[in-house]
């Protein structure tokens, strides 16, 4: 299973890569294998502000529908639009193209909070 | 496979020959096809033939084994709908008068009651017209509860193995979801105590559970949840389990739904539309939907007169049809018969998990309800998944018992108490072949069905490119 090194992780498999103020958000090797092939992803709508811990998107895949939380709270400014005609790309890329959306931070220290590598390879081990 | 209707069409071919000169008719020149409309060429017997091949395709109860876990696919007996189609119920209108339709005003009025002694309750609405419309119909009484008493509460507990509309109607009717985790199966008192606090408005509970186990500790969750003004909802989807042998009102709950076209022997799964009773405790009869039937020397009425009621869920009387026929499959059964119906259930439920445990790990070791789930581990270590071995047992001329819910790679079967030992031998036969091969030939299991009109469906490209319209 790929956990990159330099990104952080929720406890809910998404991860989280910053860059600055701004972060970009997604789901984990894990996650995708779970879910199995994605057939529908809903973004949220540019200029949301979600607390850290909301749902802000959908991903549907045959087997199932499951919620995505944003890791941290902020405003969303980018969504991968990519996504709606080709959901499979959160299957073959999760941590490149299969991205979700762009966070501003409100509060990076928030990032902190998140698991590293480790520990996310640790949750996903039990 | 069957072309579609459009790809048989030969030109000239005709069922119906109609008047060349359809005479005046008082219609705006705009509006006048100028054009013959785009319909399929075909003869009368095409026609038939076609329908009539494909009604052959339709899986059902009537025709093979359908063992959907939490699904009760039960027979439905012919005299149900016999019943259904007297004059008295088929010929009449919503819109007539009470005096007109006082035979199925008084069958409603008895079914209400049937259903209080069957479920131990108070009260009944026959108005929702399914199960997660009754869960809806419930979450809005919990609401307009507390709130006449002044109270806000803002949560709602659900166990991880809920049925999935249990958070989705808590949700719709304002509520956020707390989710109880039961790794050992069950609910525990500890583990409930420490979510429950004065702004919980209820716990919803499916007894047995999902997993088909009994929720033993519910008299002591009934009254941790009751000291702290919780209310505790009862989904009646696994009823089948406890007909005439125990009853939700009886072990502290204050709202119940039944399912009639599961329990109570009605069509769905297609054939339905379903009926999704709800039944309250005294303190709860106020907010019930309006109007409600009411009884006055020996005529019955309808009556907007409740003042707290949540108000109308469904239009008219709900679906009538559907109350006929479960009134008729009660009073065919008497109580007694229902406590044999429960317990056959539960018997060939237990009976197929001990002779397939050797092949597929229950769950539980302790005795299921009237459903059982069972890990497909085994075959997983061979590479086969649950949906293979789902879609090897239509092979076999068996619909697939319900997959991957609720927890991982698991089978939930329920059987139901109308098939015969020979069909369930049948079933528990094919289970068995089914684990040979996914040791022996793991892809011969992967590449399921085999005797099916059409092999294994991409439903994955079909979601992504979802495509249904004839060009």
């Amino acid at each position: 299973m790929n956990i990159p090194k330099d990104l952080r992780y929720a406890e809910t498999h998404e991860w989280i890569r910053a860059d600055g103020d701004t972060a970009t958000v997604g789901v984990t090797d894990h996650a995708q294998a779970e879910l199995t092939d994605v057939v529908f992803v809903e973004l949220p709508k540019i200029g949301t502000k979600v607390a850290a811990g909301a749902e802000c998107a959908v991903v549907e895949s045959v087997k199932a529908a499951s919620d995505i939380y944003a890791p941290v709270s902020g405003e969303i400014v980018e969504v991968n639009q990519r996504l709606e005609a080709e959901p499979g790309l959160v299957n073959n890329d999760p941590y490149g193209e299969g991205w979700f959306f762009k966070i501003k931070m409100l509060a990076p220290e928030e990032l902190r909070r998140l698991k590293t590598n480790e520990s996310y390879a640790q949750q996903i081990s039990k | 496979m069957e072309e579609i209707i459009f790809d048989q069409s030969v030109p000239g071919h005709r069922a119906v020959s109609f008047p060349v000169d359809a005479g005046d008719v008082d219609l705006p020149a705009e509006h006048r096809r100028t054009s013959p409309p785009s319909l399929p060429e075909l003869s009368e017997l095409e026609v038939v033939r076609h329908f009539t091949r494909l009604s052959q395709l339709n899986f059902s109860i009537d025709t093979h084994f359908y063992p959907l876990g939490s699904c009760t696919m039960k027979y439905n007996p012919k005299v149900n709908d016999r019943m259904a189609g007297l004059p008295g119920f088929s010929q009449i209108h919503p819109l007539q008068p009470a005096e007109q339709v006082q035979g199925i005003l008084r069958l409603m009025s008895d079914l209400e009651r049937c259903l209080c002694q069957i479920c131990g309750m108070e009260a009944f609405s026959l108005q929702p017209a399914a199960g997660a419309q009754g869960e809806l119909t419930g979450m809005l009484m919990v609401r307009a509860y507390h709130e006449s008493r002044g109270e806000k509460r803002t949560k709602v507990i659900v166990p991880a193995s809920a049925h999935g509309t249990n958070p989705s109607s808590a949700k719709l009717a304002g509520y956020d979801i707390v989710t109880l985790q039961s790794p050992s199966g069950i609910v525990e008192a500890a583990e409930l105590k420490k979510l429950l606090g004065s702004d919980v408005a209820a716990i919803m509970l499916t007894n047995p559970n999902t997993l088909g186990l009994f929720e033993k500790n519910i008299e002591e969750i009934a009254r941790l949840a009751h000291e702290q003004g919780v209310l505790l909802y009862y989904d009646g989807a696994n009823m089948n389990a406890l007909l005439g042998m125990a009853r939700p009102g009886d072990m502290g709950f204050d709202i119940v739904h039944l399912n009639l076209h599961k329990s109570f022997s009605t069509p769905h799964g297609g054939g339905g539309p379903g009926a999704g009773p709800v039944g309250v405790k005294k303190r709860l009869e106020p907010f019930l939907p309006s109007p409600r039937i009411v009884k006055s020397g020996a005529r019955f009425d309808w009556s907007w007169d409740f003042p707290q009621s949540i108000g109308k869920v469904r239009s008219f009387y709900g679906n009538v049809g559907i109350l006929v026929r479960a009134y008729t499959y009660i009073r065919a059964h008497g109580m007694e018969g229902l406590r044999r119906i429960s317990q056959a259930a539960t018997v060939h439920a237990n009976y197929i998990k001990e002779k397939l445990k050797d092949d597929y790990r229950p769950y539980s070791p302790e005795p299921c309800m009237h459903e059982c789930v069972l890990l497909c581990e085994e075959q997983e270590k061979m590479g086969v998944s649950v949906r293979d071995i789902a879609k090897r047992l239509l092979d076999f001329g068996f619909h697939s018992p319900t997959i991957a819910w609720p927890v991982h790679g698991c089978l939930m079967i329920e059987p139901t108490e109308t098939e015969s030992r020979k069909t369930l031998d049948q079933f528990i036969s094919a289970m068995k072949q089914i684990a040979r091969e996914s040791r022996e030939n793991a892809d011969f299991v992967r590449h399921a069905p085999y005797r099916m009109p059409i092999r294994r469906l991409d439903e994955v490209r079909a979601a992504r490119e979802l495509d249904v319209r004839k060009k």
